[in-house]
């Protein structure tokens, strides 16, 4: 891992901390660097930026450091270093606060496939109400240009009996799909909100704008 | 007693065994399952990670429902269906998210929510439990392997103990088998990436399952869905990566106590495994005669 020295310039956005501290409801000023969190992260051993380092970086103000770090993406939800915490400091929210951030701000996300599979996993959740690995998988598998990836593991579960390419759908879907578009709105406006802040922040990058779009979580 | 019951959509495909066993196994130790009419998707880790309105408002839809259908509690044997219910039963008691409009919130939070091994012990019970083995499991020796969903995090979960739960331990004693003692009970496994970051999913699996093998196990035993066909499917390649050779049968801890209660291993689903689960079922049943006393 890097950290900027010497004669480098950082931009930082003193709005920041403030802003995931609002979003997430977490203290992350109380943060104070035991790394425990790390200590215990399972994916810390192959990750740009640890999770203490995380924390770190978001008090220091470092926006584009923290949004553009694939550590935001390896996280594997697994609340490890939420539960040992000793400032009680749920990082595996804070984790999730950042990742909606980055797709709200349009920063360039740095493992793409993980938004891209879950945009993929909602967009089938919200059209059929329920989940189902075989249209997933096939969808996901086109998308990342590697279809043939699990294909031998996926005929081996169908001859298991483990694959079911004709769920049943969820009869009032409608209702559902009210609870996407209500979740929806919600992001709009927090979208609308960090959008003004960063406008608002100096010496703050706009952001890759084009991966905006793809960062719509559910469209 | 009546509990509402949430398979989730694994547990309709990938997890078909899970779903098999849990109904044989509850209706032999009389606790009656009602399916949830018309649940959905819970969001699993897609949703929370995206939106937290999403999050409530998915899970919480179930909740509702089987509130509507007159149940006061709901079984949740996936462990990560069971912690997104119990977290959008928590949401909506404090006021924080909604569901639509001809849903209620206040019912929906009202709902308790259990896991399968929570089921086992406090709405069956060890005793119970113990009386209803014909066949005692007493070749096995599992690795009682709970991941992160189950116990983790403690505010959401309230089960057990965190960093070394043992209520899954309890259960294979009172069926007869010996868990080992092991260090990897609540490691996580990767699923929620083994799609997008297969690699790091298989360093995490083969991780666990070489500690369970050196600690002694001759199977793992889950209450996960997502765990089960992680350590199942991934287990060749795991093998590959550490270089053990690996050949864990991965359990899910209701084929284990069906097993023990006498139940018809087909009907448990232990054909469906990627790793043969069919040869345990001579193994868990062989008596051997006690060893000897050391130096007798």
């Amino acid at each position: 891992m890097e950290f900027p020295r010497g004669d480098e310039r950082v931009s930082a956005d003193p709005d920041f901390l403030e802003q995931v501290a609002a979003r997430s409801g977490e203290k992350i000023a109380a943060c104070y660097q035991c790394a425990k969190c790390t200590a215990g992260c399972p994916m810390a051993a192959e990750t740009d930026l640890t999770p203490n380092q995380v924390m770190r970086c978001i008090q220091l103000g470092l926006r584009d450091r923290v949004l553009g770090a694939s550590g935001i993406w390896t996280c594997t939800s697994c609340t490890t270093c939420t539960t040992r915490c000793p400032r009680d400091i749920d990082l595996a929210r804070v984790m999730d606060t950042l990742r909606a951030i980055a797709l709200e701000s349009g920063v360039k996300p740095a493992q793409p496939q993980v938004p891209l599979f879950y945009r993929i996993f909602l967009g089938l959740v919200r059209r059929g109400g329920r989940q189902n690995e075989v249209p997933l998988m096939a969808a996901y598998g086109l998308m990342t240009r590697n279809p043939f990836k699990d294909l031998l593991l996926g005929q081996r579960m169908f001859l298991k009996g483990k694959l079911n390419p004709f769920g049943p759908k969820v009869r009032n879907v409608e209702q559902v799909r009210r609870i996407f578009e209500r979740a929806e709105a919600r992001s709009r406006d927090a979208r609308k909100s960090t959008r003004d802040k960063s406008e608002r922040a100096p010496g703050t990058p706009a952001g890759d704008r084009e991966s905006a779009e793809a960062g719509e979580a559910w469209k | 007693m009546e509990v509402a019951y949430y398979p989730g959509c694994s547990l309709h495909a990938t997890a078909k065994e899970f779903d098999l066993s849990t109904r044989a196994v509850c209706g032999a130790l009389g606790l009656k399952l009602v399916e949830i009419e018309d649940w959905n998707c819970c969001g699993a880790t897609a949703d929370h990670a995206m939106s937290d309105d999403l999050a409530v408002g998915l899970a919480g839809r179930n909740l509702a429902l089987a509130a509507r259908q007159g149940m006061t509690a709901v079984l949740a044997p996936c462990a990560a269906c069971f912690g997104r219910l119990k977290h959008a039963a928590k949401a909506l008691a404090a006021g924080a998210g909604e569901l639509p409009d001809d849903l209620d919130d206040q019912a929906a939070a009202a709902v308790k929510v259990y896991n399968i091994l929570d089921a086992l012990l406090h709405l069956v019970g060890v005793e119970r439990l113990q009386e209803q083995v014909t066949k005692p499991i007493s070749g096995l020796r599992p690795a009682a392997y709970y991941g992160c969903l189950l116990v983790r995090p403690p505010e959401i979960a309230e089960f057990d103990d965190p960093e070394n739960p043992t209520s899954m331990e309890r259960i294979l004693g009172a069926v007869g088998a010996e868990p080992v003692e092991w260090y990897h009970k609540v490691e996580c496994c990767g699923a929620s990436l083994a799609v997008t970051n297969t690699p790091s999913a298989v360093r995490l699996v083969a991780d666990i399952l070489t500690h369970a093998q050196s600690a002694g196990a001759n199977c793992v035993a889950v209450a996960c869905p997502m765990c089960q066909t992680n350590l199942d499917t991934r287990q060749a390649a795991a093998g590959q990566r550490s270089g053990a050779e690996l050949d864990l049968p991965i359990l899910y801890i209701t084929e284990l106590v069906g097993l023990a209660l006498g139940l018809d291993p087909k009907q448990l689903g232990l054909g469906r495994h990627i790793v043969d689960a069919t040869r345990l079922v001579k193994v868990a049943f062989e008596h051997p005669e006690q060893p000897a006393a050391a130096g007798g």
